[in-house]
């Protein structure tokens, strides 16, 4: 007899949640609370911005933030070399930056997850060539190839989405294709073979699935690497160009200002180590709860 | 053994081949180089003159096998700003380039292997779980940021330290900090994982029976074990990461290097000095690879035997 026990009315997705939640530890905790603040602040910018972040203001430039002789009231972090809040351009740089970092990745998941998919469903030529290509994209150090991209299609925000694309790419198609392969000698993938299943239908219901866990592992990791790349080609000048900024540009531009206005690149440079902190300590936290092994360690 | 060397030579030249091809194409996608190099103002005869200084005039064909001779002659192509043969302006780069990254990786291996071998011998302590806590935060210290705090602190608060060029030894304090940062926090993980196997091994335990000292057995039985490993590590991921970390650092300080060089000519379009910088440091990671895998493959017959 089976005994059947009232389940409280809560959605499985909540549940999971809960037990996420249960299952961190008190700095994960701290990330996890961190990085959706981060994600809050993010989306909410336009509302929360005290000022336009474009807005100059000539007469108010390189005040100091609260606190500090010559304060200016309401520009809570200080203004910048052309008057323009820090606060605000630091909410809105960190829009951008979270936005890029985003897209990036996924653009990033989606070609390195469909090429590894293809080598390893296809094999033969197939997966030689898109082997010798993740070969290829191993032996050149990112920052060289992100410095060649932008010198030959200029700087702009589309061309950054190029770039933070790119990266990681060889990742995904070198993780999809051992476990497709992996997958693929399995008995309940020669089962529906057997039942007459097309490659597609086996790719999409039968392999794709089973290759989620690792993909969101790479995930959250590469947007931790995209975020880092993403500041470190702006603040080189070789990003979104000016007046639009990204946590990275900020700091940057506001180099030549340190002796005197240090709040100009302190403020965006702390956030940026936030964003990174909150998204390393999340990937690391998001492998280990994928990893069963390390689980029940 | 020759078979399976053999092998890995020949598949690192095609890697190169390939990566100069493409490298040299993508280059010509953007049209005229000349325009966005000199950008408006140029009159036609001018622009024209450049044009065929360069050999922009020919066929891109004709101008692919002209730039492969040209690296055969060791010459790397003509820079467009400073119109001499790129191999000349690197031979005056390179120096100060390698001195930074000696000092750097020496810097990474006299922190981390230590470290590395600290947080592996006191895992179940405070020692061990404090290292590894630091080292995995270090990690997410992009190296611009920790150069800037740096610079904010020692050159601008306390006056200790020189920011810009590499005059004296204290010019390279900062910048060899800053660019060991993420690479002392990557190889103390490393170092420490290493160590951990080695630890469990039925070796170690034998050396401890034999009634060897503590010290002999860590250091002598366990380090030069975990160092095969280390080494590997440091020529893989290291050469990467250093390559990437030489460009950021360079510009920041002025350090009259490759990775300045290669981040002036990213600005400014200078085409034949950043393909130098891409094959280059491509040359210098496929060839670790290759080293790196024959000597796996020399080490271990199983790898030798199913590869060759």
């Amino acid at each position: 007899m089976v005994s059947i026990t009232p389940t409280p009315r809560t959605s499985p997705l909540l549940q999971a949640l809960r037990g996420h939640w249960a299952a961190a530890n008190g700095i994960q905790r701290v990330a996890i609370v961190l990085g959706l603040s981060l994600i809050a602040l993010a989306a909410l910018a336009p509302l929360i911005a005290p000022f336009d972040p474009v807005d100059q203001s000539l007469i108010s430039r390189l005040r100091p933030p609260i606190g500090f002789a010559r304060y200016k009231s309401g520009f809570y972090l200080g203004t910048d070399e052309l008057g323009r809040d820090v606060l605000s351009r630091c909410l809105y740089g960190l829009r951008l930056t979270l936005s890029l970092a985003l897209a990036g990745a996924c653009i990033g998941l989606l070609t390195g997850a469909s090429l590894g998919l293809t080598a390893g469903i296809r094999r033969g030529w197939v997966e030689n060539l898109v082997m010798a290509a993740v070969d290829i994209q191993i032996a050149v150090p990112f920052t060289l190839i992100a410095l060649l991209i932008l010198a030959i299609f200029g700087s702009s925000l589309q061309v950054m989405v190029l770039v933070l694309g790119v990266y990681g790419w060889e990742q995904y198609a070198r993780i999809v294709r051992a476990e497709v392969r992996k997958i693929a000698e399995m008995p309940f993938i020669e089962a529906a073979r057997a039942a007459g299943a097309s490659r597609g239908h086996i790719a999409r219901n039968h392999i794709l699935p089973n290759i989620v866990s690792p993909l969101v592992v790479q995930f959250t990791l590469s947007v931790s690497n995209i975020v880092i790349l993403e500041s470190t080609l702006s603040f080189l000048g070789l990003g979104v160009q000016p007046p639009t900024a990204t946590l990275g540009s900020m700091v940057g531009v506001g180099r030549d200002y340190m002796p005197t206005a240090p709040w100009i690149v302190i403020a965006p440079a702390a956030m940026i180590l936030l964003v990174t902190f909150a998204v390393q300590i999340l990937g690391d936290w998001m492998r280990d709860r994928a990893d069963v092994r390390l689980r029940e360690r | 053994m020759i078979m399976f060397a053999l092998r890995t030579v020949l598949k690192m030249a095609i890697t190169l081949f390939v990566i100069i091809t493409l490298v040299f194409f993508a280059t010509r996608l953007s049209g005229n180089p000349i325009d966005i190099v000199v950008g408006e103002g140029l009159t036609q005869e001018d622009r024209a003159v450049l044009t065929a200084y360069f050999g922009l005039d020919a066929p891109v064909w004709e101008q692919y096998l002209r730039y492969l001779r040209s690296i055969l002659a060791g010459e790397f192509g003509i820079s467009f700003l400073e119109r001499r043969p790129v191999s000349q302006i690197v031979a005056e780069r390179i120096g100060p380039s390698l001195q930074l990254l000696a000092s750097s990786l020496a810097l990474t291996l006299a922190v981390a292997v230590p470290l590395g071998i600290a947080a592996a011998l006191y895992r179940k302590s405070w020692i061990g779980s404090a290292v590894m806590i630091v080292a995995f935060l270090g990690y997410a210290v992009p190296n611009f940021v920790l150069a800037i705090f740096m610079i904010l602190i020692f050159a601008f608060t306390l006056n200790w330290l020189p920011v810009v060029g590499n005059g004296s030894p204290w010019h390279f304090v900062m910048p060899t900090i800053a660019m060991s940062g993420v690479l002392i926090a990557a190889l103390t993980r490393f170092t420490r994982n290493a160590m951990l196997d080695v630890l469990g091994q039925d070796y170690m335990r034998t050396a401890r029976a034999k009634g060897l000292p503590e010290h002999v057995v860590i250091f002598k039985h366990g380090l030069k074990n975990a160092g095969v490993t280390i080494l590997s590590v440091l020529g893989l991921q290291i050469a990467g990461m250093a390559a990437s970390g030489n460009v950021v650092i360079e510009a920041i300080f002025s350090w009259p290097g490759i990775g300045d060089l290669l981040v002036r000519s990213a600005i400014m379009r200078d085409y034949p000095v950043l393909q130098f910088g891409v094959i280059s440091v491509a040359l210098a990671v496929v060839v670790i690879n290759a080293v790196v895998d024959i000597a796996y493959a020399w080490a271990d017959p199983r790898i030798r035997l199913a590869g060759g």
